[in-house]
């Protein structure tokens, strides 16, 4: 067993117009729920896409539970886009019937009862899905498998606040005890609560990695109200970007 | 009884206040078992570590036990009950004196108030 789910060792990423990532060092250990903030355009969604397997990092190192991301990584590693990405064609039922073939740790029966549960009917299209409940058949898909990491990029984005709360509890209640959840999100007042550490991403940096309760502690307001703050944009000049 | 979080506290302080009234007002009674980490980290929409942080401020008071075996139960000492029960009662007076005080009263004007 692995003690570091993820270790980032100098990591940096640059798509050709100056980097997204910079020398970026980073471990997370396991059976823990992490939230990756930041504002728009800080590398969130490239970080998770590194981590996934899907970019390769510029230089630098990635080791996703002691593998650099390939094969075995992936096999552990439930990864939720930030993009829809299934065919429209397909029923709900059609994608547990991927998943089950696809992934060894896939549960079916609790993504069925999931499912139900938020009122998703198995014969219903993708075409003809709500864009809340798209995002619900992709969480329930993904939370329904057994991984090590579950990397989730913006999971709530569409979903109304009741769903939220459910969907929170999903994620708390479903994430294996030695699997560690990597949340990026902007609803930060919404996930807070379920979150060990918050991780902030800023001009390409991590500027911040503790517990939430340690921020609350010190700082003596939320990470919801430290976010804001943090990074307070000037609207009347279109946003500084080096205002504190 | 609601579970409430407020947003400029740690999470696992408030937990532990609201774990101690429950408590004391006999929602966990005396000797019994407390539920899971788990359960109540879900009851409460929180995550199970902070939720477990929490519980464990409970044995270092003494409010609860946790053994290998049997899980956590509630104390039975009495004694014990008074004494936080007295604490979180001066807590709440001393917060009455400070919102009294913030509208102009003075401790003696607020007494008045009761």
């Amino acid at each position: 067993m692995n003690e570091n789910v993820i270790q980032c060792i100098n990591l940096s990423k640059d798509y050709g117009s100056g980097p997204v990532l910079e020398q970026l060092n980073l471990t997370i250990g396991s059976g823990r729920i992490i939230g990756l903030l930041g504002p728009n355009g800080t590398g969130k969604t490239t970080l998770i896409k590194i981590l996934a397997g899907l970019l390769q990092p510029t230089s630098g190192q990635v080791l996703v539970d002691g593998h650099v991301p390939g094969p075995e990584s992936k096999a552990v590693v439930s990864y939720l886009p930030d993009k829809m990405y299934f065919a429209d064609w397909m029923k709900a039922k059609d994608l547990l019937d991927l998943f089950e073939d696809f992934y060894a740790d896939f549960d079916r029966a609790k993504a069925e009862q999931m499912c139900a549960s938020l009122g998703i009917v198995p014969t219903q299209r993708m075409k003809t899905m709500s864009k809340g409940t798209k995002e619900k058949m992709q969480l329930v898909l993904v939370m329904s498998r057994k991984a090590k990491l579950y990397l989730l990029d913006e999971p709530i984005a569409g979903v109304d606040p009741a769903a939220r709360d459910f969907i929170m509890n999903t994620i708390l209640t479903n994430y294996s005890q030695d699997g560690t959840v990597l949340i990026s999100t902007h609803l930060i007042g919404d996930i807070e609560r379920v979150l060990d550490e918050v991780l902030f991403l800023k001009d390409t940096k991590v500027v911040l990695h503790d517990t939430v309760d340690n921020i609350r502690e010190q700082q003596g307001k939320s990470v919801d109200a430290l976010f804001r703050e943090m990074f307070r944009m000037n609207p009347i000049e279109g946003g500084n970007q080096d205002a504190q | 009884m609601e579970w409430q979080l407020s947003e400029d506290r740690p999470i696992f302080q408030q937990l532990y206040e609201q774990l101690c009234r429950r408590i004391l007002t006999g929602v966990y009674p005396p000797g019994s078992r407390m539920p899971s980490v788990r359960d109540v980290a879900s009851e409460a929409g929180v995550n199970p570590n902070t939720m477990q942080r929490a519980l464990q401020q409970l044995d270092s008071v003494g409010l609860t036990e946790s053994t290998r075996t049997s899980g956590r139960t509630v104390t039975t000492d009495e004694a014990l009950m008074r004494q936080i029960r007295e604490e979180l009662a001066q807590g709440a007076v001393q917060q009455f004196y400070a919102e009294t005080s913030a509208l102009g009263y003075t401790r003696e004007e607020a007494k008045q108030l009761l």
